[in-house]
């Protein structure tokens, strides 16, 4: 069987290989190239252009394969004449070739805009190495050349030219460069990055002629602008070299029309490459041509066969030096379309992706294009990304699913990316802290960056920041110690104040040999807990290793001045007591009086000179302190329940009440909130509180671990119980195995999670020995602590902090 | 200098801080482990802070709004922050102790 081949580029190259492959010697080729050499890649020639690259460099293949597969190739042929009937092709030479299947890769050719001076000496197009080879010549001027198009090829072209030492202005019709591929803000960047090498760029640049005598000498805009070159690169597009088919009666619309086997109207022509239409779509990029390039091999090898061309967006690269840009797919704005934009200025990055569905259907990358590939393939197989949407845009490395490697992840983020919320410090800034200020240790980089230094939530990160910045130089500690005073961490230092029956704070230090002569503000109060919890009765509490709002009992506010809390069981109040408050705030001048989210009454803006006097009244209406400033129990909040509520399955006020008024005073690792909620409703709010009850018709559901503050998390389910009582006792046991294991400052959330739900379960509701051990303990330290702090200060403990030393008029300044 | 009685050394806590009133704001004084004395401005360089609310340590006191390090014998913030308070010169003579108010008097003169 003959095979006559019209074209001699890299779609019929690839088809002629899958056709070895599969049927070799099945026919006898012949192949006429208008062009006169043989196959080379075409995607090469703008590295030639540049002189990165020779032509040898870009062979496909070279004279010997021809002469291996037995192909006679007609180097410099153009085909002039296809007569279907006789089923012959003849060639501007005259060569006369007969086929029985005839494959028509003639390509696309150049689009010259059609202005006035078009035909001038200077004017070229960038299509074939040819191209190349005159803008070469023409560079060696060292003068001035303008490009027309500011596409993927005008922008290769200016490259190149620019690479060869001319003096280049791009003239681009839209607003931005590369509009089809790029959105504006890519756009943008990218003309930024292009003048950056010294290319000039004009955007809505409309030609209107080229000038010159003989030849070029410049281009005329519109506007009248006249842009001085010698040379001229019209980069303005192409259309499919579609001429020959037309003549010869086969069906063509802005290509060769050919169905998804590659067939033409005529079934013993096949059209593939830039020339084909397929599915009323055009291809210039290379993969969709080697996809048709495999379709054909196949069809011609067995008529039958079911290879099917399918369109598919194929993404567009820039190969210029140094501009890292990736495009794929559909990125217009649309009203069922949503998108994920990520910038970074700075550092020269934009990535945007276009979801329509939850599945992505475009995507710019520039600056950083490594994840391309990884968007071309999710937007390929159409996978739903709602799973990953906050993370998509960081790129595969921040996924799941594959095995998740956090330092991959991290390093992955940009440097804008915020890691510490709470002091608002980017990644940009602890890497640069790390190395301009050779910092070694987790604490070191809290002290500069102030990252981690809040919340801590952030820790991890910041750790694994470190871990990538310094490498195998930064080793984290197994255990986190307590502070700087001391190697040891929480939960050494709790077993060995047991073990050692070590009773007060320097004693601590003394036998755990602190650095430090007397601690720092963070191992005091931390230590101070640990003795009061383990010891109560027998230790004495140390005042000044409490923070200020222990100390005082109030809260102390951004401006000095405190707020106060009393305690209203349960949530309950009275006339009594809201008339009580109510003189308290008028006599004192209290600025703002606020409802709580634990349901009590907040006085804020008490000067700490008044707060005993406002204790002392207070208290004569019969309040309590609230504690809302302390490290133990606040508030157990609750809805009506069945006093007044319809649905209200038990007493949740007097439950709550009762928790409240057994557990007042307490001292926990971190501050305890409850509530108690009268039916599944939840109207009390208890599935996101340290611990919490739902009250059902068969019982109490206990719930824990919850929390709403840094981190919202909903409760987790310690158990049923079927009385009042029983719903007590579990709750105090629950909270003292808290008070004698969690870590200071650890709230009951994290201590759960580290010491596992099951285990809590295991020893609170299944061991009874256990829960009433705990509770019993609970119980005997509650001896101690129900004292409230506030009638202790007004009948004069610690007087001295509320009043100044002494007060200095400006005559004892002036004596 | 002028030297002003502010009280005794047992009017102070302790590891802890007392506040003195003057015509030039409030002064904190210290009494650390060792029953040294120190006496400064009570307002954090960071943002005003009370420092006499604080812990006080060795020879600093962290305040109580965002945990700065003050050192009482220099007024400067220590590890990595910066920033200073206003040092004031204290004399102990037996339990008593005076404040050296030369800088007042010449403004408030």
């Amino acid at each position: 069987m003959k095979l006559a081949i019209i074209g001699n580029g890299m779609a019929p190259g690839r088809m002629l290989e899958h056709l070895f492959e599969s049927a070799p010697g099945r026919y006898d080729v012949t192949i006429f190239n208008a062009e006169p050499r043989v196959n080379y890649d075409r995607i090469m020639l703008s590295p030639v252009l540049s002189g990165e690259k020779n032509y040898e460099q870009i062979i496909i293949h070279g004279d010997g394969w021809y002469i291996k597969n037995g192909i006679t190739l007609f180097k410099g042929h153009k085909i002039v004449g296809l007569d279907r009937e006789a089923k012959t092709v003849t060639s501007d030479h005259g060569v006369v070739e007969p086929y029985d299947k005839l494959v028509i890769a003639t390509g696309s050719v150049p689009f010259i805009l059609p202005v006035p001076g078009n035909t001038l000496a200077g004017v070229l197009s960038y299509r074939d190495l040819d191209d190349v080879n005159a803008m070469l010549l023409a560079a060696r001027s060292r003068a001035k050349a303008v490009v027309i198009g500011g596409g993927l090829l005008g922008l290769e072209a200016a490259a190149g030219l620019e690479a060869q030492g001319m003096d280049v202005t791009v003239l681009h019709l839209m607003p931005t460069l590369m509009e089809r591929q790029l959105d504006p803000a890519a756009g943008y960047m990218l003309q930024r990055a292009i003048e950056d090498r010294g290319i000039k760029v004009i955007c809505k640049a409309n030609t209107k002629a080229i000038v010159g005598d003989k030849k070029v000498e410049g281009v005329e805009l519109a506007d009248g602008r006249i842009i001085p070159a010698t040379l001229v690169v019209m980069a303005a597009g192409i259309k499919p070299n579609a001429g020959l088919a037309k003549e010869a009666g086969l069906a063509t619309n802005r290509g060769i029309v050919v169905d998804n086997g590659m067939h033409t109207s005529d079934p013993d022509i096949y059209a593939l490459g830039e020339c084909a239409e397929v599915g009323g779509h055009v291809y210039g990029l290379v993969a969709p041509l080697y996809e048709m390039a495999r379709v054909a091999a196949a069809h011609l090898v067995d008529g039958a066969s079911p290879a099917a061309f399918v369109h598919s967006d194929t993404p567009t690269k820039l190969k210029v030096t140094g501009i890292e840009l990736f495009s794929l797919g559909d990125f217009a704005d649309g009203e069922d379309r949503h998108e994920i934009v990520l910038r970074d200025a700075s550092a020269g990055v934009y990535k945007r992706v276009v979801l329509k569905d939850n599945r992505i259907i475009g995507t710019v990358l520039y600056g950083e294009t490594a994840d391309g590939a990884w968007f071309n393939d999710l937007k390929k197989r159409q996978v739903d990304i709602t799973e990953m949407r906050d993370t998509l845009i960081f790129g595969q490395a921040y996924q799941g699913g594959a095995p998740l490697d956090p330092m991959a992840a991290v390093a992955a983020l940009p440097d804008d990316a915020e890691i510490c919320g709470c002091n608002g410090v980017c990644k940009g800034k602890i890497v640069g802290a790390i190395q301009e200020k050779n910092l070694a240790s987790l604490d070191d980089v809290r002290a500069h960056t102030k990252a981690s230094a809040s919340c801590g939530s952030c820790t991890g990160l910041v750790e694994q920041l470190m871990s990538l910045t310094l490498g195998d130089a930064y080793n984290p500690a197994a255990v986190q110690p307590m502070c700087g005073c001391t190697a040891l961490g929480h939960d050494d230092v709790r077993r060995l104040i047991k073990a050692k029956g070590l009773k007060n704070i320097f004693a601590v230090m003394q036998e755990l040999e602190w650095t430090t002569s007397c601690g720092c503000a963070k191992c005091r109060p931390a230590l101070n807990y640990y003795l009061v919890c383990h010891w109560p009765g027998e230790y004495a509490d140390d005042y000044q290793s409490r923070f200020i709002n222990e100390r005082v009992h109030a809260n102390i506010q951004k401006d000095g001045t405190y707020s106060v809390v009393p305690r209203m069981w349960g949530g309950l109040t009275s006339a009594k007591e809201l008339r009580a408050i109510a003189d308290v705030v008028d006599k004192f001048e209290i600025p703002t009086v606020k409802v709580t989210g634990g349901q009590r009454i907040d006085m804020l803006g008490v000067k700490k000179e008044d707060l005993p006097a406002v204790w002392a009244d207070l208290g004569k209406a019969g309040f309590v302190s609230g504690h809302a400033y302390a490290k133990g129990l606040r508030t157990v909040k609750t809805c009506v329940g069945t006093d007044w509520c319809r649905f209200g399955t038990q007493d949740s006020t007097g439950l709550g009440i009762r928790i409240e008024k057994f557990m007042w005073g307490s001292w926990t690792p971190a501050k305890v909130k409850m509530a108690v909620s009268g039916c599944p409703r939840n109207c009390a709010e208890a599935t996101c509180k340290d611990v919490g009850v739902i009250c059902v018709d068969s019982g109490h559901e206990i719930h824990f671990a919850g929390a709403a503050g840094l981190d919202i998390k909903g409760t987790e389910v310690l158990g049923l119980v079927k009385t009042e009582d029983e719903a007590l006792e579990v709750i105090v046991a629950l909270v003292q195995m808290y008070r004698e294991q969690a870590r200071y400052l650890e709230r009951i959330y994290k201590w759960a999670k580290r010491v596992t739900i099951k285990e809590v379960r295991r020893q609170i509701l299944d061991d009874l020995d256990k829960r009433h051990g705990y509770y019993d303990r609970f119980a005997h330290s509650q001896k101690f602590a129900q004292v409230d702090p506030w009638s202790e200060r007004v009948s004069g403990l610690h007087k001295h902090e509320f009043k100044p030393m002494a007060t200095i008029g400006m005559a004892d300044a002036a004596e | 200098m002028s030297w002003v009685l502010i009280g005794s050394i047992t009017d102070i806590p302790l590891r802890g801080a007392r506040c003195v009133e003057t015509p030039l704001g409030k002064i904190a004084v210290f009494r650390t482990a060792e029953d040294r004395v120190f006496a400064i401005d009570d307002h954090c360089p960071h943002k005003d802070g009370p420092l006499s609310q604080g812990i006080v340590h060795g020879t600093a006191v962290t305040c109580p709004l965002h945990n700065w390090v003050i050192s009482l014998e220099t007024g400067k913030a220590l590890g990595a922050d910066e920033g200073s308070v206003r040092t004031i010169p204290i004399k102990v003579d037996g339990e008593m102790l005076f404040i050296g108010l030369a800088v007042m008097a010449d403004r408030a003169a």
